[in-house]
């Protein structure tokens, strides 16, 4: 069993509520925090832990705490991204949804290493039901004195709340968020200025994942050597894995970073092999936008050395032969799975995303989805296969925000490393209700 | 909550409205507007007609025009009038892998409507839509609030059977704000 530093209570009966999660040991983080560390002590624990953001961009978080403007005169902000939208990805939820307190003692302890005096949880819409619960145990944690003034009797003072979105994937990416949460459409800012110098209403924020923030808690309890002692390199520590798709046990798992890729598949603790006694066919292993991999490069990189989780292996090869961890949503495919009908969903979902601010995305988005719309349907023609690519590569690095290079990178590999299911499709002309009658005249 | 009665919010309504604005800072009211759109949504019937958004738009001080942009761009506002329960089934990779193709098509055959229709009696509209992160109990649908997960064409015969019988209009909020 591999270390769990996040998960280690979930099954603990009612550790949901505020009295449960303090008798396992909760809210530690935030009493060593503010009873005996000055603020840039708590930054400097989180930046040798090697945390890295688990929303998908996998960026140093003590380095992005640093680059908060602490000379500036406005309030600071820590804005939570609850906005979990990545398909395939569904452990912030299931963490909010059991262990809502391990968020709210993460926004205290990270709210007060920045200075923040009041802090926002940015919630998708759907998952409405656990603003209920995250209120909840926000309502908790202020009874027993651990939000509002005087925190622990200290002079740290923080209000802390939830705010929900209304379905919109754009607003997983951080300035969208805080367009959202200013009262606006999802739209991505222009950067520089990163939130960091002027994010929320213009003031100093920093904007971070919701697993990120809830590792904030074991790295100030067992401090942030320990933390980095576990895993391999550069990918420090323990990650969520939302697993899904063709596998016998889908759900969300608690790994250390460099286990085999393999054994998170195959091993009974985790996903428990494939389905149906089916053989493996393809994993998209960190969410919708990163490159799809075939089963014989998941398990091996190019190089022939076992594929690892972690940031780097997943990574080796580049995009020839290489994907990423991105937001750890490792959706698996069997062999009866169509890599185009997948991709069409994949196409879709980015078509209906797009916020429509950059036109490469906002039209190439809906080539895409159209293209393989009618290679799905059997209204294909040959060219299709390559204008594909081309639409991909003209969309990539056009654009204000990734949702370009995430609409252009599942196709490019898709079709790299399936092409000849790209053909076969193109090549399956289906005749319609009128041709099949005229054929039958002949 | 009668169609032509005055667009107003009911007392408690309107209180919730007011806590929720208290939650941002000082000439930043605008920030409450997607938390008192889902509010709107729910008091008036699941949708919000030009006449409602203009009432919210007076609420928070803001031009008519900020509310319209901002209904248009998210999925989980509806700007025309929906059934009394909107059942949402995701469609993307993980729950299409798990079958939610067959889900639509068995709902649409017994509802006799297609996607983005409404059943005759009113009390259905059928929509599909994008990853709920649900993957892990896909396929999955969403109806208000409630989340109903590792569906079986069974499972969405008795889920519409008791929507039916309990005839209460979906909605996303059940209870969003606390009266902190």
């Amino acid at each position: 069993m591999g270390k769990k530093l996040l998960l280690e209570h979930i099954n603990e009966p009612g550790i949901q509520s505020f009295e449960v999660y303090r008798k396992k040991g909760g809210y530690a983080s935030v009493e060593k925090a503010l009873k005996s560390m000055k603020p840039d002590e708590v930054t400097e624990e989180v930046k040798r832990s090697g945390l890295r953001g688990r929303g998908g961009a996998g960026f140093p978080t003590g380095m992005k705490w640093t680059f908060l403007d602490r000379r500036s005169e406005k309030p600071r902000y820590l804005v939570c991204n609850a906005d979990e939208s990545e398909p395939g990805t569904f452990k912030d939820r299931y963490l909010m949804e059991h262990l809502p307190h391990l968020l709210v003692e993460g926004m205290i302890t990270s709210s007060y290493a920045l200075g923040a005096k009041t802090s926002y949880i940015y919630i998708r819409g759907e998952y409405m039901y656990i603003v209920r619960i995250l209120e909840k145990a926000i309502e908790e944690a202020y009874a027993n004195g651990f939000l509002g003034k005087n925190i622990l009797g200290t002079d740290y003072s923080l209000d802390l709340y939830v705010h929900p979105g209304a379905g919109a994937y754009i607003c997983g990416e951080e300035t969208a968020l805080l367009e959202s949460l200013e009262g606006k459409r999802g739209n991505p800012r222009l950067k520089p200025p990163f939130p960091a110098i002027a994010g929320l209403y213009a003031c100093p924020t920093v904007v971070n994942n919701v697993e990120t923030i809830a590792a904030v808690v074991p790295i100030i309890n067992i401090g942030g050597d320990e933390y980095a002692k576990i895993g391999v390199g550069k990918s420090t520590g323990t990650k969520l894995i939302s697993a899904s798709g063709h596998i016998n046990k889908p759900g969300v798992y608690e790994i250390e970073l460099g286990i085999p890729v393999e054994e998170f598949i195959f091993s009974d603790e985790y996903c428990g092999g494939i389905w149906k006694d089916r053989r493996l066919k393809a994993v998209v292993a960190g969410g919708s936008s990163v490159p799809i991999l075939p089963a014989d490069l998941i398990f091996t990189t190019a190089k022939g050395e076992p594929r690892l989780m972690t940031y780097e292996s997943l990574a080796d090869g580049g995009f020839a032969t290489g994907t990423m961890l991105g937001s750890g949503g490792f959706i698996v495919m069997d062999e009866t799975a169509s890599i185009v009908e997948n991709l069409y969903t994949f196409s879709r979902f980015y078509h209906h995303e797009s916020c429509g601010q950059c036109s490469p995305c906002r039209e190439g988005t809906g080539w895409l989805e159209k293209i393989l719309h009618r290679l799905r349907e059997g209204h294909g023609k040959k060219e299709d296969v390559d204008l594909l690519v081309s639409v991909a590569k003209n969309i990539e690095g056009k654009t204000i925000c990734p949702l370009g290079e995430a609409a252009a990178w599942p196709v490019a590999s898709a079709v790299k490393h399936f092409r000849k299911e790209f053909e076969e499709a193109a090549a399956r002309l289906q005749l319609s209700a009128v041709q099949k009658a005229e054929l039958a005249t002949h | 909550m009668s169609e032509n009665k005055k667009i107003e919010f009911s007392i408690e309504a309107l209180a919730t409205a007011k806590k929720i604005m208290a939650r941002y800072p000082e000439g930043k009211q605008k920030s409450a507007l997607i938390p008192i759109l889902h509010l709107a949504q729910t008091e008036f019937n699941g949708w919000l007609s030009a006449e409602v958004m203009d009432y919210v738009a007076s609420l928070l001080s803001i031009k008519p025009i900020e509310v319209y942009e901002v209904v248009t761009f998210y999925s989980m506002f509806n700007s025309k009038p929906v059934g009394k329960c909107l059942i949402e089934v995701c469609q993307t990779s993980s729950c299409w892998l798990r079958g939610s193709d067959e889900i639509v098509a068995h709902i649409k055959n017994k509802l006799n409507i297609n996607v983005g229709e409404t059943s005759a009696d009113g009390m259905f509209t059928l929509k599909t839509v994008e990853c709920l992160g649900s993957c892990g109990t896909a396929p999955m649908l969403q109806c208000g609030a409630d989340f109903h997960e590792n569906l079986t064409v069974e499972k969405v015969d008795e889920l519409l059977e008791k929507l039916r019988n309990k005839n209460e209009r979906s909605s996303y909020l059940k209870s969003m704000i606390t009266d902190r």
